[in-house]
């Protein structure tokens, strides 16, 4: 099947996009720079509350009108929406892993006389990503589920072929469909296989108190 | 008279609308020893707290090796210390808390090595001397890659121990170790403060409800009550032969 390398292309730039965003995010909002931290707010809660489809028509369509702002490609429309919109749930990750990291290891870092980015870097840091890790591989699955949408914006991505397979062949719409299923299915299970192992590598390391 | 080497003058904080610290005057001499009883609510822990930069006073000021710990001058003026400062000035204190808090994703070994290496910028080789050493000492040599999850309370509290040494404070303050302790494990960890203080060159001030305890190394005892200094001394005195009736009923408490 054609468009599996589209799909692919897609997630593959989410991801990397995505996870930059929520850490960018993540951190900003934890800023004491009060105008980082509420535009950081205002980018969360806008991406957020409003809908992963509406937001990848308004780069693709309403942007380039509006603003003359063009983004030159259905590609980069489509990575830039999906890694916004999960970037934006994905910093609420990074920030409540490094706030749930024990007040006590900031303490210890303090007594040793490390510095602010000393103690972020070598002391709660590390412990707030093993706590990330479980929810970051649930997030790996969703963003590969919502690079179907890029199909909207004309992308020829797996459910996009299976579209017009369907048109040239009306009656075996059933069969088209539960073929593109089991392709999500099958990229699917290396994400998820990565989900239960990094759930494994979290449980490791932790302050418990 | 030796020059104090933590100094605090008239020093008062507050949590909110309680006001914990009512002015405290405390002088501490180089290689002393000051253990701190008192109810618990009396402020014993804010006080070791604030000389670690845990927690600021509200008013008053702390002043240690003759600097100045929360404030520093500016254009002539004293003004909050930036962390700069208070980097500068706390680098010769080390803590030991009542959880521990060692750093659960590093090996004993790293717990002890990390900050020498990045702190101090001491090179690999020697930090790593000097923590085995220092973790032989507190009789955890045989420990050194084994994480903090696998060891007991009192091993964990030694390697603690251990990691605030290999940083060569001169002031070393202790906040309730062993109250976190299974009772069978208090011994090991107060035998390990013992030795440390026989070495006799760090100041330590130790807060802790283990009154034989204290009056075996200090060489002065504070009762803390109300957020003052109610009574201070020799063990001997403030132990046994006090006649402020809080300190007393404070010890019947532990006696019976």
């Amino acid at each position: 099947m054609q468009g599996i390398g589209i799909t692919i292309k897609v997630l593959i730039g989410s991801i990397i996009l995505g996870y930059l965003m929520a850490f960018i995010a993540g951190f900003s909002r934890l800023s004491r720079n009060p105008i980082l931290k509420y535009l950081t707010v205002f980018y969360v809660e806008i991406f957020r509350g409003t809908s992963l489809i509406v937001q990848l028509f308004w780069l693709y369509y309403a942007m380039p009108i509006l603003f003359g702002i063009d983004i030159g490609s259905d590609y980069w429309a489509g990575v830039l929406a999906i890694a916004l919109n999960y970037g934006a749930y994905m910093s609420e990750i990074v920030r409540g892993s490094i706030l749930s990291v024990a007040k006590g290891q900031k303490e210890a870092a303090t007594a040793l006389n490390m510095s602010r980015f000393q103690q972020m870097r070598l002391v709660i840091f590390p412990q707030a990503v093993r706590m990330m890790l479980p929810e970051f591989g649930n997030y790996l699955i969703q963003m590969l589920k919502a690079t179907s949408l890029v199909s909207l914006i004309g992308m020829t991505d797996i459910l996009y072929y299976g579209d017009i397979l369907r048109s040239n062949n009306l009656s075996q719409a059933p069969t088209v469909y539960l073929l593109v299923l089991v392709f999500y299915f099958i990229m699917a299970l290396p994400l998820i296989g990565m989900t239960k192992r990094m759930e494994k590598a979290s449980k490791k390391g932790v302050a418990s108190q | 008279m030796t020059e104090p080497i933590v100094s605090y003058k008239d020093v008062h904080k507050s949590f909110g609308d309680t006001e914990v610290l009512t002015g405290i005057d405390l002088d501490i001499k180089p290689a002393e020893k000051v253990a701190v009883i008192g109810p618990s609510g009396s402020g014993k822990t804010t006080i070791i707290r604030m000389l670690m930069t845990l927690e600021q006073p509200t008013s008053g000021s702390i002043i240690v090796d003759g600097k100045n710990l929360w404030h520093m001058e500016k254009n002539g003026e004293l003004v909050p210390a930036n962390e700069k400062h208070l980097r500068q000035v706390r680098g010769d204190i080390g803590m030991v808390f009542q959880h521990f808090n060692l750093f659960p994703h590093m090996s004993i070994l790293e717990n002890c090595m990390t900050a020498p290496v990045h702190v101090q910028k001491v090179s690999k080789n020697e930090a790593k001397e000097r923590a085995v050493e220092m973790l032989e000492k507190v009789g955890l040599g045989d420990k050194l890659d084994n994480y903090p999850n696998q060891l007991s309370g009192g091993q964990k509290q030694r390697v603690a121990m251990a990691r605030a040494l290999v940083m060569r404070p001169k002031i070393m303050l202790f906040d309730e170790v062993t109250s976190a302790l299974d009772p069978e494990l208090v011994g090991e960890v107060l035998e390990v403060i013992r030795d440390i203080a026989k070495e006799g060159e760090m100041a330590m001030v130790l807060v802790t409800h283990e009154m034989e305890f204290a009056r075996d190394i200090a060489d002065r005892v504070l009762f803390l009550d109300n957020g003052v200094i109610a009574e201070e001394g020799p063990p001997a005195d403030v132990l046994e032969n006090s006649t402020n009736e809080r300190l007393q009923s404070f010890l019947h408490r532990f006696r019976s």
